[in-house]
Protein backbone atom coordinates (compact mmCIF):
# COMPACT_ATOMS: atom_id res chain seq x y z
CA UNK A 1 0.00 0.00 0.00
CA UNK A 2 1.38 3.78 -1.20
CA UNK A 3 1.12 6.22 1.14
CA UNK A 4 0.00 9.43 0.66
CA UNK A 5 3.68 11.42 1.10
CA UNK A 6 4.91 8.59 -1.25
CA UNK A 7 2.58 9.25 -3.74
CA UNK A 8 2.78 13.02 -4.22
CA UNK A 9 6.85 12.41 -3.86
CA UNK A 10 6.31 10.14 -6.63
CA UNK A 11 4.52 11.89 -8.96
CA UNK A 12 6.32 15.50 -7.97
CA UNK A 13 9.45 13.77 -9.73
CA UNK A 14 7.44 12.46 -12.90
CA UNK A 15 6.38 15.46 -13.47
CA UNK A 16 9.90 16.60 -13.82
CA UNK A 17 11.05 14.15 -15.65
CA UNK A 18 8.15 15.19 -17.75
CA UNK A 19 9.36 19.27 -18.23
CA UNK A 20 12.83 17.90 -18.79
CA UNK A 21 12.25 15.68 -21.33
CA UNK A 22 9.58 18.25 -23.66
CA UNK A 23 12.62 20.60 -23.44
CA UNK A 24 15.40 18.44 -24.67
CA UNK A 25 12.97 17.07 -27.09
CA UNK A 26 12.96 20.71 -28.49
CA UNK A 27 16.19 21.15 -28.06
CA UNK A 28 17.49 18.19 -29.99
CA UNK A 29 14.78 19.15 -33.24
CA UNK A 30 15.89 20.47 -36.20
CA UNK A 31 14.65 23.76 -37.46
CA UNK A 32 12.59 23.02 -40.48
CA UNK A 33 11.35 25.06 -43.38
CA UNK A 34 11.42 28.18 -44.20
CA UNK A 35 13.05 30.67 -42.25
CA UNK A 36 12.80 35.01 -42.17
CA UNK A 37 15.78 36.76 -40.96
CA UNK A 38 16.99 39.99 -41.36
CA UNK A 39 19.88 41.18 -43.91
CA UNK A 40 23.51 40.84 -42.90
CA UNK A 41 24.12 44.05 -43.97
CA UNK A 42 21.53 46.15 -42.35
CA UNK A 43 22.81 48.91 -40.65
CA UNK A 44 22.63 48.25 -36.71
CA UNK A 45 21.42 51.14 -34.07
CA UNK A 46 19.64 51.69 -30.87
CA UNK A 47 18.35 54.67 -31.73
CA UNK A 48 18.57 56.34 -35.20
CA UNK A 49 18.98 59.99 -34.91
CA UNK A 50 19.46 62.92 -37.30
CA UNK A 51 21.62 66.08 -37.23
CA UNK A 52 20.54 68.73 -39.69
CA UNK A 53 23.82 70.93 -40.06
CA UNK A 54 21.49 74.42 -41.22
CA UNK A 55 24.69 76.29 -41.77
CA UNK A 56 25.45 74.61 -44.73
CA UNK A 57 22.28 74.63 -46.63
CA UNK A 58 22.24 78.35 -48.20
CA UNK A 59 20.79 78.10 -51.70
CA UNK A 60 17.42 76.64 -52.49
CA UNK A 61 18.97 74.44 -54.79
CA UNK A 62 20.44 72.68 -51.85
CA UNK A 63 17.05 72.41 -50.47
CA UNK A 64 15.38 71.33 -53.69
CA UNK A 65 18.21 68.68 -54.22
CA UNK A 66 17.36 66.40 -50.80
CA UNK A 67 13.43 67.04 -51.29
CA UNK A 68 13.17 65.50 -54.47
CA UNK A 69 15.79 62.94 -53.71
CA UNK A 70 13.33 61.42 -50.89
CA UNK A 71 9.70 62.57 -52.47
CA UNK A 72 11.19 61.00 -56.10
CA UNK A 73 12.20 57.86 -54.52
CA UNK A 74 8.64 57.61 -52.12
CA UNK A 75 6.15 58.65 -55.01
CA UNK A 76 5.15 61.52 -52.45
CA UNK A 77 2.37 63.00 -54.61
CA UNK A 78 3.02 66.47 -56.05
CA UNK A 79 -0.34 68.82 -55.16
CA UNK A 80 -0.06 72.73 -55.02
CA UNK A 81 -3.48 73.24 -52.96
CA UNK A 82 -1.77 73.34 -49.20
CA UNK A 83 -5.11 71.74 -48.10
CA UNK A 84 -4.47 68.58 -49.84
CA UNK A 85 -0.65 68.59 -50.06
CA UNK A 86 1.57 65.49 -49.20
CA UNK A 87 5.27 66.07 -48.02
CA UNK A 88 7.84 63.99 -46.29
CA UNK A 89 10.17 66.52 -45.81
CA UNK A 90 9.71 70.46 -46.55
CA UNK A 91 11.18 73.73 -45.92
CA UNK A 92 9.88 76.01 -42.90
CA UNK A 93 11.60 79.40 -41.66
CA UNK A 94 12.67 79.99 -38.22
CA UNK A 95 9.69 81.74 -36.58
CA UNK A 96 7.85 78.76 -37.95
CA UNK A 97 9.98 75.94 -37.07
CA UNK A 98 10.62 76.64 -33.82
CA UNK A 99 7.74 78.73 -31.73
CA UNK A 100 7.69 79.39 -28.24
CA UNK A 101 11.59 78.94 -28.48
CA UNK A 102 12.18 81.12 -31.14
CA UNK A 103 14.58 83.40 -29.60
CA UNK A 104 13.47 86.90 -31.01
CA UNK A 105 16.80 88.36 -30.74
CA UNK A 106 19.36 85.93 -32.22
CA UNK A 107 20.93 87.07 -35.22
CA UNK A 108 19.86 88.49 -38.56
CA UNK A 109 21.54 85.62 -40.63
CA UNK A 110 19.84 82.58 -38.38
CA UNK A 111 16.55 84.41 -38.34
CA UNK A 112 16.70 84.57 -42.36
CA UNK A 113 17.55 80.88 -42.67
CA UNK A 114 15.34 78.05 -43.88
CA UNK A 115 15.22 74.81 -42.48
CA UNK A 116 14.56 71.35 -43.36
CA UNK A 117 11.51 69.92 -41.94
CA UNK A 118 10.43 65.92 -41.57
CA UNK A 119 9.02 63.27 -39.19
CA UNK A 120 11.09 63.71 -35.87
CA UNK A 121 10.92 60.64 -35.25
CA UNK A 122 9.93 61.61 -30.97
CA UNK A 123 11.54 58.82 -28.64
CA UNK A 124 7.97 59.51 -26.93
CA UNK A 125 5.94 59.57 -30.25
CA UNK A 126 2.38 61.06 -29.57
CA UNK A 127 0.98 59.66 -33.32
CA UNK A 128 2.01 55.89 -32.09
CA UNK A 129 0.05 56.71 -29.29
CA UNK A 130 -3.54 57.87 -30.51
CA UNK A 131 -3.62 55.15 -33.24
CA UNK A 132 -6.32 53.17 -32.65
CA UNK A 133 -4.95 50.34 -34.94
CA UNK A 134 -1.60 50.49 -34.36
CA UNK A 135 -0.99 51.09 -37.66
CA UNK A 136 1.62 53.69 -36.47
CA UNK A 137 4.56 52.14 -34.32
CA UNK A 138 7.98 52.43 -32.54
CA UNK A 139 10.49 49.35 -34.47
CA UNK A 140 13.02 48.99 -32.08
CA UNK A 141 15.63 50.84 -33.24
CA UNK A 142 13.47 54.09 -32.63
CA UNK A 143 11.71 54.62 -36.22
CA UNK A 144 8.13 55.47 -35.96
CA UNK A 145 7.16 53.20 -38.34
CA UNK A 146 3.93 53.55 -40.55
CA UNK A 147 1.52 50.30 -41.99
CA UNK A 148 0.05 51.17 -45.06
CA UNK A 149 -1.59 47.94 -44.75
CA UNK A 150 -3.34 48.89 -41.83
CA UNK A 151 -4.17 52.97 -41.69
CA UNK A 152 -7.86 53.30 -41.88
CA UNK A 153 -7.49 56.82 -42.17
CA UNK A 154 -8.79 58.36 -39.15
CA UNK A 155 -6.29 61.23 -38.95
CA UNK A 156 -5.87 61.05 -35.05
CA UNK A 157 -2.52 60.56 -35.69
CA UNK A 158 -2.26 63.93 -37.48
CA UNK A 159 -4.48 65.78 -34.32
CA UNK A 160 -1.18 63.92 -32.04
CA UNK A 161 1.54 64.78 -34.20
CA UNK A 162 2.69 68.78 -33.29
CA UNK A 163 4.83 68.50 -36.24
CA UNK A 164 2.60 68.09 -39.00
CA UNK A 165 4.60 65.70 -40.12
CA UNK A 166 1.68 63.76 -40.99
CA UNK A 167 -0.32 64.05 -44.16
CA UNK A 168 -3.79 62.54 -45.13
CA UNK A 169 -4.09 61.55 -49.05
CA UNK A 170 -7.06 63.83 -49.77
CA UNK A 171 -6.68 63.10 -53.88
CA UNK A 172 -5.88 59.75 -55.02
CA UNK A 173 -1.77 60.07 -54.99
CA UNK A 174 -1.20 58.11 -58.21
CA UNK A 175 -3.13 61.17 -60.42
CA UNK A 176 -0.26 63.68 -58.98
CA UNK A 177 3.35 61.13 -59.12
CA UNK A 178 5.09 62.29 -62.09
CA UNK A 179 7.25 59.82 -62.80
CA UNK A 180 6.49 56.46 -60.62
CA UNK A 181 9.75 55.02 -58.93
CA UNK A 182 9.04 51.25 -59.35
CA UNK A 183 11.03 49.98 -56.57
CA UNK A 184 8.81 51.57 -53.99
CA UNK A 185 4.59 51.24 -53.72
CA UNK A 186 2.72 54.33 -53.73
CA UNK A 187 -0.47 54.83 -51.13
CA UNK A 188 -4.00 54.46 -51.46
CA UNK A 189 -6.81 57.03 -51.15
CA UNK A 190 -7.12 57.59 -47.93
CA UNK A 191 -4.83 56.82 -45.64
CA UNK A 192 -1.78 58.93 -43.30
CA UNK A 193 1.53 59.11 -44.79
CA UNK A 194 5.17 60.73 -43.40
CA UNK A 195 8.64 60.04 -43.48
CA UNK A 196 10.04 56.82 -42.62
CA UNK A 197 13.64 57.60 -41.96
CA UNK A 198 13.84 55.23 -45.04
CA UNK A 199 13.64 52.39 -42.92
CA UNK A 200 13.53 50.03 -45.85
CA UNK A 201 17.08 51.55 -47.02
CA UNK A 202 18.43 51.27 -43.53
CA UNK A 203 17.65 47.47 -43.54
CA UNK A 204 19.68 46.72 -46.61
CA UNK A 205 22.50 48.86 -45.10
CA UNK A 206 21.94 51.88 -46.73
CA UNK A 207 21.78 55.67 -45.75
CA UNK A 208 18.63 57.50 -45.90
CA UNK A 209 18.10 59.62 -49.48
CA UNK A 210 18.29 62.93 -47.73
CA UNK A 211 21.38 62.04 -45.83
CA UNK A 212 22.82 60.49 -49.49
CA UNK A 213 21.87 64.08 -51.47
CA UNK A 214 22.74 66.28 -48.67
CA UNK A 215 26.81 65.39 -48.95
CA UNK A 216 27.32 65.86 -45.83
CA UNK A 217 24.97 68.29 -44.89
CA UNK A 218 22.85 66.17 -43.15
CA UNK A 219 24.68 63.65 -40.52
CA UNK A 220 22.63 60.59 -39.57
CA UNK A 221 23.78 57.74 -36.76
CA UNK A 222 23.02 56.02 -33.37
CA UNK A 223 22.30 58.49 -30.76
CA UNK A 224 22.77 55.55 -28.48
CA UNK A 225 26.56 54.74 -29.42
CA UNK A 226 28.80 57.55 -27.49
CA UNK A 227 31.38 56.84 -30.23
CA UNK A 228 28.92 57.78 -33.32
CA UNK A 229 29.95 59.83 -35.60
CA UNK A 230 25.89 62.08 -34.58
CA UNK A 231 27.30 62.17 -31.35
CA UNK A 232 30.19 64.11 -31.91
CA UNK A 233 28.48 66.79 -33.90
CA UNK A 234 25.53 67.40 -31.49
CA UNK A 235 28.79 67.43 -28.61
CA UNK A 236 30.45 69.83 -30.57
CA UNK A 237 27.91 72.05 -32.21
CA UNK A 238 25.21 74.18 -30.86
CA UNK A 239 22.05 72.85 -31.10
CA UNK A 240 18.21 73.16 -31.21
CA UNK A 241 15.06 70.62 -31.23
CA UNK A 242 11.72 71.51 -32.17
CA UNK A 243 8.89 71.81 -29.64
CA UNK A 244 11.29 70.25 -27.08
CA UNK A 245 8.96 71.28 -24.36
CA UNK A 246 6.45 69.14 -25.13
CA UNK A 247 8.04 66.01 -23.96
CA UNK A 248 8.09 64.11 -27.53
CA UNK A 249 12.01 64.08 -27.44
CA UNK A 250 12.63 64.66 -31.32
CA UNK A 251 15.45 62.86 -32.38
CA UNK A 252 15.91 65.20 -35.39
CA UNK A 253 18.88 67.84 -34.28
CA UNK A 254 19.23 71.08 -36.02
CA UNK A 255 23.32 72.65 -35.92
CA UNK A 256 22.57 76.70 -35.63
CA UNK B 1 -54.57 17.99 -47.74
CA UNK B 2 -56.20 21.24 -47.65
CA UNK B 3 -54.51 23.40 -50.55
CA UNK B 4 -52.40 20.31 -52.15
CA UNK B 5 -51.75 22.81 -55.36
CA UNK B 6 -50.42 25.50 -53.42
CA UNK B 7 -47.92 23.52 -51.37
CA UNK B 8 -47.12 21.95 -55.01
CA UNK B 9 -46.27 25.15 -56.82
CA UNK B 10 -44.31 26.49 -54.09
CA UNK B 11 -41.89 23.13 -54.36
CA UNK B 12 -41.95 23.68 -57.07
CA UNK B 13 -40.54 27.08 -57.52
CA UNK B 14 -38.20 26.19 -54.57
CA UNK B 15 -36.40 23.61 -56.09
CA UNK B 16 -36.25 25.74 -59.75
CA UNK B 17 -34.61 28.33 -57.64
CA UNK B 18 -32.24 26.16 -55.64
CA UNK B 19 -31.10 24.11 -58.76
CA UNK B 20 -30.75 27.76 -61.28
CA UNK B 21 -26.94 27.45 -60.56
CA UNK B 22 -26.93 24.74 -62.20
CA UNK B 23 -29.42 24.76 -65.20
CA UNK B 24 -28.23 28.28 -66.07
CA UNK B 25 -24.72 26.87 -66.67
CA UNK B 26 -25.69 23.84 -69.03
CA UNK B 27 -24.98 24.59 -72.23
CA UNK B 28 -22.16 27.02 -71.06
CA UNK B 29 -18.43 26.54 -71.92
CA UNK B 30 -16.21 25.76 -68.52
CA UNK B 31 -12.96 27.88 -69.15
CA UNK B 32 -10.36 26.94 -66.70
CA UNK B 33 -8.22 29.33 -65.79
CA UNK B 34 -4.45 28.84 -66.81
CA UNK B 35 -2.38 31.30 -65.39
CA UNK B 36 0.43 31.78 -68.04
CA UNK B 37 4.22 31.65 -66.66
CA UNK B 38 5.51 32.45 -69.68
CA UNK B 39 7.76 35.91 -68.93
CA UNK B 40 11.18 36.76 -70.19
CA UNK B 41 12.63 36.39 -66.31
CA UNK B 42 10.89 32.82 -65.58
CA UNK B 43 12.03 31.80 -69.58
CA UNK B 44 15.73 32.21 -68.43
CA UNK B 45 15.49 30.22 -65.57
CA UNK B 46 17.10 26.57 -65.94
CA UNK B 47 14.83 24.89 -63.66
CA UNK B 48 11.59 26.80 -63.17
CA UNK B 49 10.47 26.72 -59.62
CA UNK B 50 9.09 29.67 -57.84
CA UNK B 51 10.38 30.32 -54.31
CA UNK B 52 8.35 26.98 -52.85
CA UNK B 53 6.55 24.29 -54.15
CA UNK B 54 4.07 24.75 -56.91
CA UNK B 55 1.52 23.27 -54.88
CA UNK B 56 2.44 25.29 -51.65
CA UNK B 57 2.38 28.62 -53.65
CA UNK B 58 -0.78 28.10 -55.14
CA UNK B 59 -2.41 26.95 -51.39
CA UNK B 60 -0.86 29.59 -48.97
CA UNK B 61 0.13 32.72 -51.48
CA UNK B 62 -1.70 35.05 -49.99
CA UNK B 63 -0.64 33.86 -46.23
CA UNK B 64 2.77 33.98 -47.48
CA UNK B 65 2.23 37.40 -48.29
CA UNK B 66 0.31 38.42 -45.36
CA UNK B 67 3.45 37.26 -43.40
CA UNK B 68 5.69 38.99 -45.56
CA UNK B 69 4.25 42.24 -44.92
CA UNK B 70 4.55 42.17 -41.08
CA UNK B 71 8.17 40.74 -41.29
CA UNK B 72 9.43 43.37 -43.50
CA UNK B 73 7.11 46.32 -42.49
CA UNK B 74 7.07 45.37 -38.66
CA UNK B 75 10.11 43.47 -37.97
CA UNK B 76 12.62 44.95 -40.57
CA UNK B 77 13.30 41.44 -41.46
CA UNK B 78 13.77 41.42 -45.33
CA UNK B 79 15.07 38.29 -45.98
CA UNK B 80 13.08 35.26 -46.77
CA UNK B 81 15.43 31.75 -47.28
CA UNK B 82 13.43 29.11 -48.66
CA UNK B 83 13.02 25.82 -47.98
CA UNK B 84 15.58 24.24 -50.01
CA UNK B 85 18.00 27.32 -48.65
CA UNK B 86 17.75 29.71 -51.12
CA UNK B 87 17.96 33.35 -49.64
CA UNK B 88 15.19 35.82 -51.32
CA UNK B 89 14.19 39.78 -50.44
CA UNK B 90 10.69 39.60 -49.27
CA UNK B 91 9.07 42.26 -51.41
CA UNK B 92 6.03 41.98 -53.78
CA UNK B 93 7.32 44.48 -56.33
CA UNK B 94 10.82 43.89 -56.38
CA UNK B 95 10.47 39.62 -56.07
CA UNK B 96 7.63 38.72 -57.02
CA UNK B 97 6.61 40.50 -59.62
CA UNK B 98 10.05 40.55 -60.97
CA UNK B 99 9.36 36.88 -62.36
CA UNK B 100 5.66 37.13 -62.83
CA UNK B 101 6.07 40.51 -64.79
CA UNK B 102 2.60 39.25 -66.66
CA UNK B 103 0.21 40.75 -63.75
CA UNK B 104 -3.26 40.44 -66.40
CA UNK B 105 -2.10 36.83 -67.47
CA UNK B 106 -0.82 35.40 -64.04
CA UNK B 107 -2.44 36.81 -60.68
CA UNK B 108 -6.19 38.06 -62.33
CA UNK B 109 -6.27 34.80 -64.80
CA UNK B 110 -7.74 32.93 -60.90
CA UNK B 111 -8.50 36.10 -59.13
CA UNK B 112 -11.11 36.83 -61.44
CA UNK B 113 -12.14 33.50 -62.29
CA UNK B 114 -13.10 33.00 -58.23
CA UNK B 115 -14.35 36.64 -58.06
CA UNK B 116 -11.58 37.34 -55.16
CA UNK B 117 -10.15 41.30 -55.75
CA UNK B 118 -6.70 41.78 -53.67
CA UNK B 119 -6.32 45.12 -53.04
CA UNK B 120 -2.29 44.78 -53.13
CA UNK B 121 -2.89 47.22 -56.67
CA UNK B 122 -4.08 50.21 -54.74
CA UNK B 123 -0.50 51.16 -53.53
CA UNK B 124 1.71 48.46 -55.44
CA UNK B 125 2.68 49.00 -58.77
CA UNK B 126 2.16 46.60 -61.01
CA UNK B 127 4.91 45.84 -64.07
CA UNK B 128 5.10 47.89 -67.33
CA UNK B 129 1.91 47.37 -68.70
CA UNK B 130 -0.68 49.50 -67.44
CA UNK B 131 1.38 50.16 -64.14
CA UNK B 132 0.14 54.05 -64.49
CA UNK B 133 -3.55 54.48 -63.40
Amino acid sequence: MITRRDFLKISAFASLIGLGGSLSIEALEKKQGPQVLKDLKALKGKRWAMAIDTRKFKTQEDFDKVIKACHKAHNVPEIINPLHEVKWIWTEDYEHSFPGTAEHYISKEVKERKFLLLCNHCDNAPCTRVCPVKATFKREDGITMQDMHRCIGCKFCMAGCPYGARNYNFLPPRDYIKELNPEYPTRMLGVVEKCTFCNERIDRGLLPYCVEASEGKIIFGDLYDPNSEIRKVLAENIIIRRKVELGTQPMVFYII
Amino acid sequence: MYDGWKIILGLVVFVIIVTLPFTMSIGRDYVKPQPSIDTPEIQKMEKKQCIESKQYMRETHIKLLYSWKDYASREGKRVYIASDGKEYTISLQNTCMKCHSNKEKFCDECHNYVSVKPYCWDCHIEPKVGGLK
